[in-house]
């Protein structure tokens, strides 16, 4: 029972991240239905903005306050990331909108090995270690020689995850930028044709889905202490499962997908095989494909004429 | 009689090609202002085709399409402005747009020019007001900077959101739906989301609205019911309507002038009187059969 409770919030935890990276997946595919396979490097690239930013704000402009660093390294990691986002879109897959099918994707295949090559030759192979922060932990119950403990950094996770998701939630549902997101996601011709620039809201939603990432890469180092070059390409995996665990082109798909992906990897580990825990992940995306294509929350697509 | 008005759009040897296939052969018309134009003609006669050119859905293969909102152009003016190659011109004298050059949403949002489709085309998963307010989208962004700022209660913003549902509650009343404000307009019936197409495109308070059949599929009474809207659309809120249908009821009762085509060709202009009587638009619509005949005359003495 414990062991159980203790898995139940550590799944907690990494469902929200992966939740917050699934958005992004699920957003651009419910735009402009292509899978951006980027995505997870863009998560990746965000850790290492953080953290960069993070130590220059501690080490070398010597702010004392970790609380303040913490938040400001965020924020700036939301924007850069944010930029990086947008002008991947711009470069790489604006220009292939009207091509064949394939060739967005194909371009999101290269933009993702050149994200984690430019990294991986601006920082080096090795793991970059983080400073460890917000270490307080809650001791929850106690039973069978097994302490429950719900850490300081795991609150963090979560609150600042369904902060975040509550702002989104207000910017796509009343904001203009975010009818018209909605909007062209169900009928982007029709959208052009009351006016709405579709180019520039698809802009807009690689930058919301970059700064929800950025925001994922923040909590995803706060909590494994390391990270290297090559860390976007599996939580990116996993967070498309998700999204389409989910029913891709859902938002609250997404995050119920993010979560559900978190909970089954923390118990597959537990209960299973640590090991083996990504092979958990992947069943589950191979098994929505075949039996539940259009996921938990997603509809049954209707090609539009 | 009403005065004469000037043209709001100016259709010039309009030609548009798919391959090998000449949908529309150098057609040349003119919407007037203050007019409810109908494009009619058999199917596969290019009526949606001339739309899809007029919207920007498609870049003609030749021709000119030239709007004049505020008043026609001045030869010279529109010559010049064909010459320089540039899409629009918006001077004191006059805006003059080619929509031959223009984006979809720059024609929207420029030339102010909206259009329904024959096969509905609502944003279904959201509400019927929202429905309405997406199309004053343009209206909202200019007052909200980027777009977020509304997110911090800017002041211009929240008025301007404030109008916009106004509008939005407006035209929810002058088509009935009021009451299911709230409800995802996928969920409506058939001929209320007919009625929800028009009112979105009016939203956005265009200069000139492109209706493709609006009355297909509706019966009698809201048949009847969308003539008088359209009617009051004309006369109340100095929008010109192009208008493609095939219920000739509602076409020879609302419009002002008629443009029909076959084969892509224009084969009569003119005020209904004057096609109902047309002996090449009897032919061209329903054979040369001499019972057809009496049924369009007699369609449009029942109007």
């Amino acid at each position: 029972m414990e062991i159980f409770l203790q898995q139940l919030i550590n799944g907690v935890t990494l469902g929200s991240i992966y939740g917050l990276i699934a958005i992004g997946y699920t957003m651009v595919f419910g735009i402009i239905g292509m899978v951006n396979f980027a995505h997870g490097d863009i998560f990746m690239l965000s850790t290492f903005i953080a953290l960069i930013l993070f130590l220059a704000l501690t080490q070398i402009l010597g702010v004392s306050s970790v609380a303040l660093s913490f938040v400001l390294a965020m924020v700036a990691a939301m924007a850069l990331t944010s930029l990086w986002s947008y002008m991947l879109e711009r470069l790489a897959y604006r220009r292939l909108r009207k091509s064949f099918r394939l060739a967005p994707l194909i371009s999101a295949i290269g933009a993702s090995i050149f994200l984690s090559n430019l990294v991986y030759v601006l920082q080096g192979p090795r793991n970059r270690p983080a400073p460890s922060l917000f270490d307080a932990v809650i001791k929850v119950t106690h039973g069978g020689g097994y302490d429950v403990t719900l850490s300081a950094k795991q609150i963090l996770i979560v609150l600042v995850t369904a902060l975040l998701l509550a702002a989104f939630w207000v910017v796509v549902q009343k904001t203009p930028l975010g009818r018209a997101q909605r909007a062209c996601a169900q009928d982007m011709r029709m959208a052009a044709l009351l006016g709405i620039d579709v180019d520039r809201t698809i802009s807009f939603t690689f930058v919301i889905g970059g700064a929800l990432a950025a925001v994922a890469g923040v909590l995803y180092i706060l909590y494994y202490g390391v990270v290297n070059s090559g860390d976007g390409f599996i939580p990116g995996v996993k967070a498309f499962t998700a999204a389409v665990l989910g029913g891709i082109g859902s938002l609250p798909g997404a995050v119920v997908g993010g979560l559900l992906i978190g909970l089954i990897e923390t118990f597959w580990a537990a209960y299973i095989s640590s090991d083996y825990k990504d092979v958990a992940a992947f069943s589950i995306l191979a098994a929505t494909l075949v039996f539940m294509p259009s996921g938990l929350f997603g509809r049954p697509d209707v090609e539009k004429v | 009689m009403r005065a004469p008005h000037t043209a709001l759009l100016s259709v010039e040897h309009l030609t548009m090609r798919f391959g090998g296939v000449i949908a529309i052969d150098d057609l040349s018309f003119t919407a007037a202002r203050g007019e409810i134009t109908a494009l009619i003609g058999p199917n596969g006669a290019g009526k949606t085709t001339v739309f899809n050119c007029v919207t920007g859905f498609y870049k003609p293969s030749a021709g000119r399409l030239a709007l004049t909102p505020s008043g026609a152009a001045a030869p010279e003016d529109l010559l010049a402005l064909t010459q320089s190659g540039r899409r629009f011109s918006e001077t004191a004298s006059g805006e003059i747009y080619l929509l031959e050059r223009m984006a979809d949403f720059e024609i929207a949002q420029r030339g102010r020019v909206a259009r329904t489709f024959q096969n509905i085309r609502l944003f279904a998963g959201m509400t019927a007001l929202e429905n309405l307010i997406v199309a004053q989208h343009n209206a909202l962004m200019a007052a909200s900077g980027p777009g977020l700022w509304g997110l911090f209660g800017l002041p211009s913003h929240r008025a301007r959101q404030k109008a916009a549902i106004e509008t939005a509650k407006y035209w929810l009343e002058q088509i009935d739906l009021i009451g299911r404000a709230d409800d995802p307009a996928g969920a409506l019936p058939y001929g209320a989301q007919r009625r929800l197409e028009i009112a979105r495109a009016m939203c956005a308070r265009p200069a000139l609205l492109c209706l493709d059949e609006p009355a297909a599929g509706l019966n009698p009474r809201e048949s009847a019911e969308l003539a008088a809207l359209l009617r009051a659309i004309r006369d109340e809120h100095a929008a010109s309507i192009l208008l493609i249908e095939h219920d000739m009821s509602v076409v020879m009762e609302i419009s002002d002038h008629i443009v029909v085509l076959d084969y892509g060709e224009k084969i009569a202009d003119g005020a209904p009187s004057a096609i109902r009587k047309d002996p090449k638009v009897i032919k061209a619509y329903l054979g040369v059969d001499d019972e057809d005949e009496v049924d369009l005359a007699a369609s449009g003495t029942r109007a």
